[in-house]
């Protein structure tokens, strides 16, 4: 009996320190708003990704990185004179919680913008938040393009920066085959039509086009496709542990870089560390920046960010790209003199900036970011060698409208 | 959660109560349920809307969707004995019944947006009839029933029950998750179908929208938890009670226990997809990550935490579950998850028979003390 009463006590002590958990937190926000109200000497900022569920891996580095430009920004004296304060919201690699979230950094914390998303999918369920709401995203991955938003900035590649000049430094090195394989979703089916067009247009030869659920890692019958039908290169757009599997099963496969080469356009510093180097080394890849790339603001990124979080961690392009969306939103600020979401948007058109990656520029059309492209090869030590670049930064052409042959794409 | 299974026929406290028809009680405690109900009423339909504003009451609104599937769970599972852990797939039948609904509204004769980019070229044969809102609104119910009637004609037939059936019922939710992301061109593939801006002619941001939409679901939530109630008073209740507690007793007794259980899945699943509908204008958006597995096990721990023996206790369950997930997240960013699982351990270790059954224990306790005294 005596067990059974303390049951019940602890029990209700549970519900109404629970109950009366629920009945604060309203209160307490109630205080926040009225300060952000108030004008005091701060502006929020919401950072949104997951930071549990699959897609935590990535995306923490990415907040990671945004973290330190935030904190880099406070302490070079902040915005308009006023600091940024980070609230920082978990995204769990659902994309109805991305909205939700995203919802509340609106509606509830008044942040003047959102740093967040990874997958097109949690893009796209934010991006009806974001337009309803007339807010601000940065959104800071390479993507499948045909899209442009008016209330999101895109800092990652779009596929004229990425997808197409890795194909034409295939086709410079004199690559007449390739076979496709793909992770089974939005951004390498897009990717995968981009190039067939390309390849049509280019005297191309497409051997096979293979999709596996995210997720999977039997590539046994896959790789023995690829064996098979002899290709000069593989271009691969496998996303996230399926590449671990992937790259293994094609070098027990007896599969070498030299004889075969794949092109990967999801696979960067901290995947190599995953995939294992030895898999993986002299296989290309193709991104704006590599931690390897040279000049003075990458050299002072990468000091800084191995000072703040370990000097074993890497730095990877999603990552430079979340640290440059903070950077180029807190330079259109300045200039608008406010942060004010229509005022910041029109600020933001022509902004240039010294970034790791070299110069990035925003382009106020399409809001998205003149890049440099760059295909790297992955070397002995992890780290990723630069063999090409385009020279100079590319304008971003997200729906492929310079193309003559991507003319039926869109 | 099967480790506090062994006492549901084991208990003696609890089995004759559900045995045999209770005595009539006194005439203050009949009026408590209803007073009860009254209250709990009048303050989801009156003070919720007065006092939360509209991000939180969009957020209860969904919580209400989640109660309703647990209202289902609470039905299937804690008075049937039927562990469904695959509710997710019904839940999903009914969010993308909606949500084609909304998204070819939206395309106004185009194709939808997500068809363009995967090189879809004809609208599909299997979209064309959800043009209609009154078609899409049965499909939502009679869709998720059919398949539960169906899958429980096969299933209880062959006398196929506890550990199996809920695999089975899982591996249905794994399934469709895999053919949802599969079929990109059909259903939007991981991306589910997103932006909504428009039901039955209201502006679906509008605060306004969005209110009427909580009293939407707050009134079908309730008007079907009376039914179920009166479900579990009729006859039939008093039979479902008895497969539970005594399945072979009960087919010597001559009744049909396959046809009770069938009968009991298809409308917990009738109502998951009826939650799925409304879930959909709510949240603005449907994905298989909602109906996978992790989605559904959630739900069933919800209703595990509220109590699966008590109706009540099912729909709390649910909205407890859900704002601790809201506030646990909001507070801690990065360790939410250690904090929901806690709870869930916290509550089944102090309360097996969950937050619902705090209240029969405290009765018991109250009265062997008279007794003693």
């Amino acid at each position: 009996m005596r067990k059974s009463a303390w049951r019940i006590g602890a029990a209700i002590a549970l519900i109404s320190a629970g109950i009366t958990g629920c009945g604060a937190s309203p209160a307490g926000t109630a205080g926040d708003a009225a300060s952000v109200a108030g004008g005091a000497d701060t502006i929020k900022v919401g950072l949104l990704h997951s930071l549990s569920g699959t897609m935590a891996i990535s995306e923490v580095t990415v907040r990671d990185a945004e973290m330190l430009a935030v904190e880099e920004i406070n302490a070079a004296g902040g915005v308009l004179g006023k600091k940024l304060v980070p609230v920082v919201e978990d995204g769990a690699s659902d994309w109805p919680t991305f909205a939700e979230k995203a919802t509340k950094l609106i509606a509830r914390d008044r942040v003047a913008t959102v740093f967040g998303g990874w997958t097109s999918a949690s893009r796209k369920a934010m991006l009806p938040v974001f337009e309803k709401r007339k807010a601000l995203l940065w959104y800071p991955v390479q993507y499948e393009g045909l899209e442009s938003s008016p209330n999101i900035f895109y800092t990652g590649a779009t596929t004229n920066q990425q997808i197409v000049p890795a194909l034409d430094y295939l086709k410079e090195q004199g690559k007449k085959s390739v076979f496709l394989v793909g992770s089974d979703y939005v951004f390498p089916r897009t990717a995968n039509k981009i190039i067939k067009a390309y390849a049509a247009a280019n005297g191309m030869k497409v051997l096979g086009e293979e999709y596996t659920p995210l997720g999977h890692t039997e590539y046994g019958t896959l790789v023995n496709k690829v064996v098979q039908a002899r290709p000069d290169a593989v271009f691969n757009t496998l996303n996230g542990d399926s590449n671990v599997a992937f790259f293994k099963q094609l070098k027990s496969a007896g599969v070498t870089a030299k004889d075969m080469p794949v092109m990967s356009v999801s696979v960067a510093e901290e995947e190599v560390k995953g995939i294992g180097v030895d898999n993986i080394a002299g296989h290309l890849v193709a991104w704006n920046y590599y931690q390897t790339t040279k000049n003075a603001a990458n050299d002072k990124f990468v000091a800084a960010f191995k000072a703040r979080y370990g000097a074993d961690r890497v730095t990877s392009d999603p990552m430079e790209a979340g640290y440059n969306a903070v950077y180029l939103w807190a330079e259109a600020v300045k200039k608008a003199g406010s942060t004010d979401v229509e005022a910041v948007k029109k600020a933001a058109g022509g902004i240039a900036l010294d970034r790791p990656e070299g110069q990035v520029t925003i382009d106020g059309d399409n809001q998205h970011m003149f890049k440099t492209a760059r295909i790297g090869e992955v070397e002995p030590d992890g780290q990723i060698k630069e063999v090409w670049n385009s020279g100079k930064p590319i304008k971003p052409d997200p729906y492929l409208r310079t193309y003559s042959w991507a003319g039926g794409l869109v | 959660m099967t480790a506090t299974t062994p006492q549901t026929p084991a208990t003696p406290a609890t089995a004759p109560r559900f045995a045999a028809p209770p005595p009539a009680p006194p005439w203050w405690a009949r009026l408590g349920g209803p007073a009860a109900f009254t209250a709990v009423a009048l303050l989801a339909l009156v003070a919720a809307p007065l006092l939360l504003e509209p991000f939180r009451l969009n957020l209860l609104a969904k919580y209400l969707c989640y109660a309703i599937v647990g209202l289902g769970i609470g039905l299937a599972w804690g008075q049937g004995g039927m562990l469904v852990i695959g509710q997710g797939v019904f839940f999903g039948l009914g969010g993308y019944a909606m949500g084609m609904y909304l998204k070819l509204h939206e395309a106004g004769g185009d194709l939808p947006d997500f068809m363009v980019w995967s090189g879809v070229e004809r609208l599909p044969a299997l979209w064309a009839p959800f043009a209609s809102p009154a078609f899409s609104l049965v499909f939502a119910v009679a869709g998720p029933m059919a398949l539960a009637g169906l899958l429980g004609t096969l299933v209880f037939r062959r006398r196929v029950r506890g550990a199996y059936f809920a695999i089975l019922t899982q591996a249905l939710a794994a399934a469709t998750v895999i053919l949802l992301v599969g079929r990109q061109g059909l259903t939007g593939g991981t991306n589910g179908l997103t932006n909504f801006f428009e039901l039955f002619g209201q502006d679906l941001a509008a605060d306004g929208t969005q209110r009427g939409l909580y009293l939407v679901v707050a009134v079908v939530l309730g008007v079907l938890y009376l039914g179920a109630r009166q479900l579990l008073r009729s006859r039939f209740g008093r039979l479902l009670i008895a497969v539970r507690d005594g399945e072979d007793r009960v087919r010597f007794l001559g009744y049909d226990p396959a046809t009770v259980k069938t009968l009991t899945f298809a409308v917990s699943a009738g109502m998951a997809g009826l939650a799925g509908a409304l879930f959909v204008p709510v949240v603005g958006i449907i994905s298989p990550a909602l109906l996978g597995v992790v989605p559904s096990l959630e739900l069933v721990v919800a209703v595990a935490v509220g109590g699966r023996f008590s109706l009540a206790g099912a729909i709390l369950g649910a909205v407890v579950m859900g704002q601790a997930r809201t506030t646990f997240s909001e507070q801690f960013a990065d360790g939410w998850l250690y904090l929901q699982g806690a709870l869930f351990i916290v509550v089944m270790t102090l309360a097996p028979r969950g937050l619902a059954g705090l209240a029969g224990t405290a009765r018991e306790m109250w009265s062997s003390r008279r007794a003693r005294a």
